[in-house]
């Protein structure tokens, strides 16, 4: 089905005056799906928050495994995320709930700064049956409100499109990402924010990734994060050459022998002519307007996804070779294939084919218009595949132990 | 997927046929090589391409694409090779640097003559 009000296409195929509708947000900008969620600020919070979704239908309980004794960068970092996580424009308006009030404002006044309505619940003093209720009634509210926003014409260069690949093998190497890569060639001059990360990942072409960097400074930046990663996480635990972790079982089982093969890979998803503009810590929001950022994160999807998410990223694009099957609760998530097994034994999971590239059927330009397309489509209200399947995959980066 | 326009007037019956032209005209059109390769090249230079059909068997006499520019390339497979697996595109030994991509992927660990599966077995990192 064509659906012509979103886009117009000149004769020659190219995507120009692309548009799209969506959700326009207190603090400008736009989000593509229109969620009320009930976010705990702990693990213990998480019963209450389930039962509030089970109440208010229309909202989504966001359940997670930390929050408790962590202090340091890890407690920072988990601020960041969960904050993000509210902040979030594909998010409406959100009920926090935590086990004590101080903290549980704390997150409230961070998502407050976006002007979204926000509110929290401490279950001490209270017990988790009248904060059912108490949240139960705020929740109801929110999701009346939210059900009446209407959305409004947007230029692509509001989206933000982030971007990970995962459960690769050498068919994302050879189309997947770079799919990926020739939809930022076309859409960063537009006027997008996007984000690729995976800090592991660039090992074997990290002389590749630090000359991609807009200049020198930032390109320094950069490297010191992956030597970083190599320093205090690979080297101080590894045990062997990681083998069968990175790279993982299911890429080698595709073809994927080395991490230098495998890095190669990840790195056609930056195109040919995109360089990024700054390197942001993980769940950190870009500040220096439009263009390519790297974000460093783990190479776990969820992770990943998670941290773009509470970057404010509103769009992801999934490069899978063997069929990785991630969602996100707030961030749809994408899937492009060029793995012609996948796309026939998993085809419920995949959204965008492009095992033509393999064929030579389909020029890497046709794959990246597809993908525009599907991209427009989703912030229109297509349904992934991820999210019409329930993968609702939230996981916390965790720096390293609690007291 | 490619998108395609209803046309008025048709009916579904002929709207399929239509389909199935303009999909065999733009088939035609876009792979001139009028074959579906069986394995690709990134790289002029890379001494290793990727198996991109499944069930290769040993034997078979392969058709090659080099992305970089599309040129092609033949090769005989000497090894059962799984899709997305690698297969040597000249005679590696132990102690050899693997190239694809133009760069350097690792080092050979044991032998892989011409046409031969190229993957752990022979295969390693060079980092950690």
């Amino acid at each position: 089905m064509a659906k012509s009000k979103s886009k117009s296409k000149a004769k020659n195929g190219k995507s120009s005056n692309l548009k799209f509708h969506g959700w326009r947000r207190e603090n400008g900008r736009v989000g593509v799906r229109n969620h009320v969620i009930i976010l705990p600020l702990d693990d213990i919070s998480n019963a209450c928050c389930e039962a509030v979704a089970n109440n208010i239908k229309g909202t989504l309980a966001i359940p997670h495994a930390y929050g408790r004794l962590q202090f340091g960068a890890d407690l920072d970092l988990f601020f960041r995320t969960i904050i993000g996580t509210g902040s979030n424009p594909n998010v409406a308006a959100v009920v926090v709930v935590g086990i004590e009030e101080g903290w549980t404002q704390r997150v409230v006044d961070g998502i407050k700064k976006t002007g979204k309505p926000v509110t929290g619940f401490g279950i001490e003093l209270h017990g988790d049956i009248d904060t059912i209720a108490r949240a139960s009634r705020q929740a109801k509210e929110y999701v009346q409100w939210a059900s009446e926003l209407e959305r409004e014409e947007c230029d692509i260069s509001e989206l933000w499109v982030s971007t990970k690949c995962g459960e690769s093998d050498t068919t994302t190497g050879l189309g997947s990402c770079p799919t990926v890569g020739n939809m930022y060639d076309k859409l960063i001059p537009k006027g997008i924010h996007g984000v690729f990360g995976e800090t592991s990942e660039i090992t074997g072409g990290e002389h590749i990734c630090r000359e991609r960097a807009i200049n020198k400074e930032i390109g320094d930046k950069w490297f010191k994060v992956w030597q970083a990663y190599q320093d205090e996480v690979i080297e101080a635990h590894k045990v062997d050459d990681l083998s069968d972790s990175q790279p993982t079982k299911g890429n080698i089982a595709g073809g994927l022998t080395t991490i230098e093969e495998k890095a190669l890979g990840n790195l056609e998803k930056i195109g040919r002519s995109c360089r990024y503009i700054d390197v942001l810590e993980p769940a950190e929001a870009p500040t220096k307007g439009a263009g390519l950022y790297y974000m460093d994160t783990s190479s776990a999807a969820a992770e990943c996804v998670t941290l773009m998410a509470a970057g404010g990223y509103v769009v992801h694009t999934f490069p899978t070779g063997q069929g990785n099957i991630i969602g996100n609760p707030i961030l749809p998530v994408i899937k492009i294939s060029a793995n012609p097994r996948t796309v026939r034994t998993m085809s419920e999971h995949i959204d965008v084919d492009v095992t033509g590239i393999l064929r030579r059927e389909m020029t890497l330009d046709d794959a990246g218009d597809a993908l525009i397309d599907m991209i427009v489509r989703t912030a229109n209200g297509r349904f992934t595949a991820a999210e019409a399947l329930g993968h609702r995959e939230f996981v916390l980066t965790k720096l390293y132990r609690s007291a | 997927m490619y998108n395609v326009e209803v046309q008025s007037g048709l009916s579904l019956g002929k709207y399929l046929v239509s389909v199935q032209k303009k999909r065999k005209q733009g088939k035609a059109k876009r792979n001139k090589l009028g074959k579906i390769p069986q394995f690709l090249v990134h790289n002029s230079k890379d001494n290793v391409g990727v198996v991109v059909v499944e069930d290769l068997e040993a034997g078979t006499k392969m058709l090659g694409v080099i992305t970089e520019d599309d040129s092609t390339t033949n090769l005989s497979a000497k090894d059962d090779i799984p899709i997305g697996h690698k297969v040597a595109l000249t005679d590696l030994k132990a102690g050899d640097t693997v190239i694809k991509y133009g760069e350097d992927v690792g080092v050979m660990t044991g032998r892989a003559k011409k046409g031969e599966h190229v993957h752990t077995h022979n295969l390693k990192t060079k980092k950690w």
